[in-house]
């Protein structure tokens, strides 16, 4: 009797999991603490989410973010971390990520991870196929994946690969199959990194749809404006433990705001303020064309002319597959199509480039948008990245000096401020941020004349971008010339002297800083297209 | 003064200082697990035998054996791991290469009566080129290292048996044979000792450049404030590896010293090993394994890397040949028989990835020389040669399964 009794008196706090009232937390995680060697990841960290909502969750680079949801998704088994997680009103302890996706727990990783040379419909069911004592059904995968890829609302043939489809794309194909899985809590890391202006908008659409279905998701993100625009909290990570967690309708709620959070003061200016010293025209490239690799007769890039002055930052701005990151890799040693023709100059002198070693000779560098798969070597640690292109600078005879290595890299960490123990962790080991650091130092290191960043700030927090710019401000007051690809417009109009506009290959605007913005940007876009 | 007093007057002291070294021991085997491992295993595996043959194993003339009888695996594995870093790329023709070879130095030396010096370098400058046409195709025409060198293993095994018809090939002259034969003289011989006095001052003067190394080294760590080891494990490690070093050229000094092969080999290994630490083409070998996008990006001619990957294969199997026709002392169509899988088995077992771009040459080296101590240890102790192989087989898989399993937990 008593004990009844006891436990009428708990009942509003006992439910049974399924019948929640939309204010209940969905996920309660508590005093999560996560270790690496030589790394506190997760200190103490406490995260609740509410049945229902869109929660962001935000901090610099490093501040564990990712490394917070691999705990909930049981990447991490329960062992390697200590504290609590509280699920639909249960404890939980999941030895691996499928037994967080039975709960109902889906994530989708920073980076995509589907099998390019398979269907959607045999992406969508992966791991999780429509079979009957191991023999697959064709027919139900199509026709449920189908059904799937309606209400994430693409429009694609299931039976399309899917390296055949862009990247915005195969993005809500991670989400139909999170839906396949039954999904209850959505876990997304950084979904719109690498997704353009509309594939972004259609994404956060679909978030605020799911959530009418009852489904709560959590989303990680370094772009403040979509966060504001979509989540109904807001919870802070500094250096691996909570700050707070911000609510919508609270007044306070801003990016400014958060930023505040994050960086722990107020960043008043997005963009450092800068004049540039332009000097004489420097690099110029005429008449470039360039084909298409495989495909005969496709032409990727024409007839472009671009000129970059001494110590300006000239941007190159376009929507997401208009060629910009082609035309740079095939200026960047050929390293991109066939039969390139053109000419590239250098202080009005013709540069003859017929390979990478060529153009990095040369004063030329590419600081790649894809780190992970063209930027770095993973497994190898900080020092290595960094002095690969300029290993001659290091050496003697061919002979490496590792003091020397050292030392440099060491400079390049403190300066560039990333965030390692030391410089012989290895680059996996690295936030997205402070990987994407590493990437621009092993070209500062190589001392171009010229440096190409393409999307030199995706997947950075703003106090990190804010340093990047500062860097590029500095490289270009030295007297160098710095041609900025970015899909970001606002990045463009805030960091470059100049703009080109690209469409489908062609040059089709040049924008001077003082006459550019959204619109003209835009306008110069659809006029062509 | 002050400082002694209070140390004595403070018994906890004592107690803290042996904890800390306790922690800082355990803290870093837990950390170099991996790194260890294998020479770990190794001395199992040697005490093993030892145990089994009743000391017979590191009996100073078996001791000598192992070296004599496994030289090539030594040689053969050096080159295959850096096939394998450059990308998970293997050779499996490297038998048949050494088998082919076998048959140049034949015909040049036993039929043609050539004199051995330009035989040798004929021979060298064949390996060279069998692995320039492996490379071109691997590395230009980008076919997968597997099939090229399958081809190869068909091919220059079929080649050296026609050539030969079938036949074998001997006897070659004394000098010849002396490569896998010969000592180096004793310089000392004058003392009544039964003793090879010429070996012990060599394994005293390699400990002496060592240790002396090991101690510049530490400065220089220390100098730049980085961090070292504590000096206790320091020297732990130090005075381990100065008595193998001594304990072996001890084992060499009774029988009858240094083996020539055992200089080419100590030469071969001492250069590779700077070669793949410290030079700028040993670091394109990593970097083109870790990730050959990322380093053709760093104006890397992984091309060019990967082929002169294969012509130097080449070269070293073509060493290894010339040490085996020298032991057998005959140019054999059978000779050199699944000498690649010796020579990959050895890279795994020393924890080269299959993936590239993890491994070294000194792991290498460990892994031969555990496949060394099995084919030895076994033989000594009568085992069947079909289950030898079994054995070396079972022992491949669970050493790499080791590997592979504390690496995972490493990373967590
Ligand atoms: N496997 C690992 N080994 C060692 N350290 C790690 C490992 N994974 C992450 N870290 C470290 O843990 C910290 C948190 O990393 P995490 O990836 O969670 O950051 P994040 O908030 O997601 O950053 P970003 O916004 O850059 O993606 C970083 O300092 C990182 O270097
Ligand atoms: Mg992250």
């Amino acid at each position: 009797m008593k004990d009844l009794k006891a436990s009428g008196l708990d009942a509003p706090s006992f439910y049974l999991p399924g019948d929640f009232n939309m204010n209940k937390n969905i996920l309660e995680m508590k005093n999560i603490t996560k270790v690496f060697p030589g790394v506190k990841a997760l200190n103490n960290v406490n995260f609740h989410v509410v049945s229902g909502e869109i929660h962001a969750l935000v901090g610099e680079n490093g501040a564990g973010k990712s490394t917070l949801m691999n705990v909930l998704s049981g990447i991490y088994s329960h062992g390697q971390y200590t504290g609590e997680i509280i699920f639909q009103g249960k404890e939980c302890i999941f030895k691996d990520i499928k037994d967080s996706e039975k709960m109902g727990i889906v994530i989708i990783h920073q980076e995509l991870a589907m099998v390019p040379y398979l269907s959607i419909g045999e992406n969508i069911f992966l791991g999780n196929e429509r079979a009957k004592a191991g023999i697959i059904n064709w027919d139900s995968t199509h026709v449920e994946s189908e059904k799937f890829l309606k209400r994430v609302g693409l429009k694609e043939d299931t039976h399309t690969l899917i390296k055949d489809i862009g990247v915005g794309k195969q993005q809500l194909v991670e989400i139909a199959k999170a839906l396949s899985k039954n999904v209850k809590l959505l876990i997304l890391d950084e979904p719109t990194a690498a997704l353009n202006e509309e594939d972004s908008e259609n994404l956060l659409k679909l978030l605020m749809e799911m959530k009418k279905d009852g489904i709560t998701s959590i989303l990680i993100s370094h772009k403040l404006n979509e966060v504001l625009k979509v989540a109904d909290s807001v919870t802070v990570l500094c250096d691996g433990s909570t700050i707070e967690t911000l609510k919508k309708g609270d007044s306070l709620i801003s990016e400014d705001r958060i930023i505040k959070g994050m960086v722990g003061r107020e960043l008043v200016d997005r963009y450092p303020k800068h004049v540039s010293k332009k000097g004489e025209v420097y690099f110029e490239v005429k008449d470039w064309n360039v084909y298409h690799p495989f495909i005969d007769g496709k032409k990727i890039i024409k007839d472009v002319n671009i000129k970059v002055h001494r110590g300006e930052i000239v941007g190159i701005s376009g929507l997401m597959g208009s060629g910009r990151t082609e035309f740079a890799l095939s200026v960047f040693g050929k390293a991109y199509g066939r039969n390139i023709s053109g000419s590239i100059l250098k202080e009005g002198k013709k540069l003859q480039i017929k390979n990478i070693r060529h153009a990095i000779k040369n004063g030329l560098a590419y600081v790649t948008e894809d780190r992970k798969t063209a930027g770095l070597i993973l497994m190898q640690d900080i020092k290595n990245n960094i002095s690969l292109p300029s290993l001659d600078k290091v050496s003697k005879q061919n002979v490496i000096s590792e003091n020397e290595e050292i030392k440099v890299a060491e400079n390049y960490r403190k300066n560039l401020n990333i965030k390692s123990p030391s410089v012989f962790q290895k680059v996996c080991n690295l936030s997205g941020g402070n990987q994407q650091k590493v990437v621009l130092g092993k070209w500062i290191f190589s001392d171009p004349d010229v440096l190409i960043l393409d999307e030199p700030t995706r997947g950075i927090d703003v106090g990190a971008k804010y340093e990047i710019y500062t860097i590029i401000n500095n490289l270009a007051d030295q007297g160098k010339s710095i041609i900025f690809i970015s899909s970001e417009l606002p990045e463009v109009l805030g960091v470059c002297d100049r703009i080109y506009v690209m469409n489908e290959g062609r040059i089709v605007g040049e924008l001077d800083r003082k006459d550019a913005s959204q619109e003209s940007i835009m306008k110069c876009i659809i006029r062509y297209s | 003064m002050e400082t002694i007093k209070s140390g004595k007057s403070n018994p906890m002291r004592k107690e803290k200082v042996l904890i800390i070294i306790l922690n800082n021991l355990v803290g870093f085997l837990k950390n170099n697990i991996g790194k260890y491992a294998m020479l770990i295993a190794l001395g199992l595996i040697i005490i093993f035998f030892q145990i089994r043959t009743e000391g017979r194993l590191l009996l100073p003339m078996n001791v000598t054996n192992l070296i004599l009888q496994n030289g090539y695996v030594l040689i053969l594995a050096i080159g295959m791991v850096l096939c394998i870093l450059s990308g998970g790329n293997i050779d499996l023709s490297v038998g048949a290469v050494c088998a082919f070879i076998g048959g140049v130095t034949g015909t040049l030396i036993v039929n043609m009566k050539m004199d051995m010096v330009s035989a040798i370098i004929i021979a060298l400058l064949i390996g060279a080129a069998i692995g320039a046409w492996q490379g071109f195709w691997i590395a230009y025409v980008r076919i997968p290292s597997f099939i090229v060198t399958l081809a190869g293993m068909l091919i220059f095994r079929g080649l050296n048996t026609y050539w030969l018809k079938g036949l074998t090939l001997s006897p070659f002259p004394k000098k010849f044979q002396q490569i896998s034969a010969g000592f180096i003289p004793d310089i000392f011989s004058g003392f009544e000792l039964d003793l090879n006095v010429t070996a012990l001052m060599a394994g005293f003067v390699i400990a002496l450049i060592y240790t002396g190394l090991q101690i510049k080294k530490r400065l220089d760590r220390k100098k730049q404030n980085l961090k070292c080891p504590m000096i206790f494990l320091f020297v732990i490690k130090l005075m381990l590896v100065v008595a193998v070093i001594m304990g072996f050229s001890y084992l060499l000094a009774q029988h009858k010293g240094i083996p020539i092969v055992l200089v080419i080999i100590g030469t071969l290994i001492l250069i590779y090993h700077f070669f793949t630490l410290k030079t700028v083409p040993g670091r394109y070998i990593y970097a083109m394994g870790g990730n050959e996008k990322a380093a053709k990006l760093s104006g890397i001619n992984t091309n060019k890397v990967l082929f002169l990957t294969y012509v130097n294969m080449g070269v070293l199997a073509s060493i290894a040949g010339i040490v085996f026709t020298s032991r057998l002392n005959a140019a054999s169509p059978q000779a050199g028989v699944n000498f690649e899988l010796d020579a990959i088995a050895a890279c795994f077992i020393g924890g080269a990835s299959a993936y590239g771009g993890v491994g070294t040459v000194v792991g290498a080296i460990i892994g031969a020389l555990v496949m060394g101590v099995l084919n030895n240890g076994m033989s000594i102790s009568n085992v069947d040669s079909a289950i030898q192989m079994a054995v070396k087989g079972f022992v491949l898989l669970m050493a790499v399964a080791f590997d592979v399993l504390s690496k995972k937990k490493l990373s967590q």
